[in-house]
């Protein structure tokens, strides 16, 4: 018999950790929306800005920053890094494809993740740095009505918090403004951008700006969770499932295809798995993925492929 | 048919020439679009006529010869320096944003005559709002002109291809052009599309004054449209005048129909 509390624990713990992904997945949509190319380098990024957040805030303190001060000077820091990685990666490597074929900057962005995960590491250190930005220590919730409570880590409800704010943002972003609208354009037909006065290398700049900070705010979540270390650029592996859940163009997608992983696979592994031996986590996602392929190929709230034949 | 009001020249070409490779697309092309005149460039397939577009409005840039506009020359130019300096087009094979409305193309066309900070925009409140309500003003007007009321929240890669062309046609007058290209604005339509088309390009003429350059294939309606003709052949002007003097010249018969050499 499997007691409420413990569902709801395991229920409320995946769903956290989903919105982890989707923090991850945002990244790619952004790129993607903007641009119509799966932008491979995104999992570099985070660890780019993540080990630049966590070596200067060392640094800072060091040399006797107190603690708010060096975290909002590490946070500025981490921020210029993204933007002169944008401002390099627009003017070096997709400002050239402009008017190229999808598949062009596709292969442009996986030359972008050696180079970023190389230079990050090269500049910053390659060891494992922890990074305590949110508090690590739990909740206890309704110990009254179920034996030892349900415990919520403190963590994932910043997480949750913050990719709240991002995706409000974000939506309002994309949906209302000016820049939004001209982001759209950008990523449906290069020439007829350009022909209504959008200047493409400028747009390209913003958007990897924001993919760069919406990977530098992922990083401050998993980093404090694992430790700055490679094989954060990994996540880009899980948020995969997420985008093909969610829809590649969807950033409430990105959210609910999070939260779906998430739950689906710890559910799995705590009930499923005593029957079918462990380890579902980590190919459910997969798995779930691969389901929604076949039943919805554009994902739970991808643009409908119209053709017209 | 009305005559421009003025002589006074809004666009210069002077000795074009542009090169793939060794392909040769134009030759020493010079021409001039006077302010207010519909001005046809004609000739047969691979005559060069799209190139010159091209270079007009910045995707091309020229390895000889300049463009003066408005006064202003120059042989490099950007398409949004382009946009931005009053030149709109239209594409031959249509280039819209398939996966948004008609509204927002037409919208789309918006983008430099809405100035307000991002950070407005976001907030949709105070100068960005009444900003976005005072284009949409200006965009309802062009979709009403247009006749295209019904298919405003349509995305646009469901519409019928003549309505695709109209659309696309809306969101380069929302730029309110000084000079509007046109390329193949009729190609592939029925005649009854065609005469639509051709109402709004004399209305669009008449009403807003706008300069229009235009490539069309369909020789009935460039004669019945346009005040001036140019006619290439190999990326080489050979004729250059009133529909009826081009309709006449020896050249432009021999290019179309082929001549004994």
């Amino acid at each position: 018999m499997i007691a409420l509390g413990q569902f709801l624990e395991v229920l409320i713990g995946g769903l956290m950790s989903g919105v982890l992904y989707s923090l991850v997945a945002l990244g790619f949509v952004l790129i993607f929306k903007a641009s119509g190319v799966f932008n491979f380098a995104q999992g570099a990024m985070v660890l780019l800005a993540g080990l630049a957040l966590v070596r200067s805030l060392d640094l800072l303190v060091a040399w006797g920053f107190a603690p708010w001060a060096a975290i909002t000077l590490g946070i500025g820091f981490a921020a210029v890094i993204m933007a002169i990685t944008a401002w390099l990666i627009e003017r070096f490597v997709v400002g050239p494809l402009v008017n190229q074929d999808a598949l062009s900057l596709f292969m442009s962005t996986i030359g972008v993740t050696f180079v970023l995960e190389g230079a990050a590491q090269m500049i910053f250190g390659s060891d494992v740095y922890p990074l305590r930005l949110f508090p690590t220590d739990v909740w206890l919730l309704f110990e009254s009505q179920f034996p030892g409570g349900i415990l919520v880590n403190k963590l994932d409800v910043w997480g949750a918090f913050i990719a709240g704010i991002l995706v409000a943002g974000l939506a309002i972003f994309f949906q209302r403004t000016k820049t939004g609208r001209a982001l759209r354009a950008v990523a449906d037909d290069h020439l007829a951008a350009q022909s209504v006065g959008i200047p493409i290398s400028w747009i390209w700049f913003v958007v990897w700006l924001a993919a760069g900070l919406v990977a530098l705010v992922a990083a401050t979540v998993w980093g404090t969770k694992l430790g700055v270390q490679f094989s954060i650029t990994f996540l880009a592996l899980k948020a995969l499932p997420v985008l093909i859940i969610g829809g590649l163009t969807s950033i409430p997608g990105a959210i609910v295809g999070g939260l779906i992983v998430g739950a689906g696979e710890k559910i799995a592994e705590v009930f499923l798995g005593p029957h079918i031996g462990g380890g579902i986590e980590y190919w459910f996602a997969y798995v779930l993925a691969l389901a929604v392929l076949l039943a919805r190929p554009q994902g739970l709230f991808g643009e409908r492929i119209i053709e017209r034949i | 048919m009305r005559m421009p009001d003025t002589s006074e020249i809004l666009l210069q070409a002077e000795g074009v020439s542009l090169a793939f490779g060794g392909v040769k697309a134009l030759r020493d092309v010079s021409f001039d679009i006077k302010k207010g005149e519909i001005r046809a460039i004609i000739g047969p397939n691979g005559a060069g006529k799209t190139s010159m577009l091209n270079v007009i409005n910045g995707f091309y840039h020229p390895n000889h010869g300049a463009i003066t506009f408005k006064g202003r020359t120059r042989a490099q130019m950007q398409p949004f320096e382009a946009s931005r300096g009053g030149i709109a087009r239209t594409f031959q094979n249509v280039a819209l944003f398939k996966g948004m409305s008609a509204l927002d193309n037409i919208m789309a066309g918006r983008t430099l005559k809405m100035r307000r900070g991002l950070l407005w925009q976001m907030l949709h409140y105070g100068p960005a709002l009444a900003e976005e309500i005072e284009n949409r003003h200006r965009v309802e007007e062009i979709i009403d002109f247009l006749e295209i009321e019904a298919i405003r929240k349509v995305p646009v890669a469901r519409l019928a291809y003549g309505l695709q062309k109209r659309v696309e046609l809306g969101r380069a007058l929302a730029m309110e052009p000084d000079l509007l290209l046109l390329d193949e604005p009729m190609a592939g339509m029925n005649l009854e599309e065609k005469e639509d088309m051709s109402r709004f390009i004399i209305d669009v003429n008449n009403h807003y004054g706008t300069t229009i350059a235009l490539i069309e294939h369909d020789m009935a309606v460039v004669m019945d449209l346009s005040h001036r003709v140019v006619v290439l052949d190999h990326g080489v002007k050979i004729a250059d005048g009133s529909p009826d003097e081009v309709k006449k010249n020896q050249g432009v018969i021999g290019a179309y129909l082929g001549v004994a050499h």
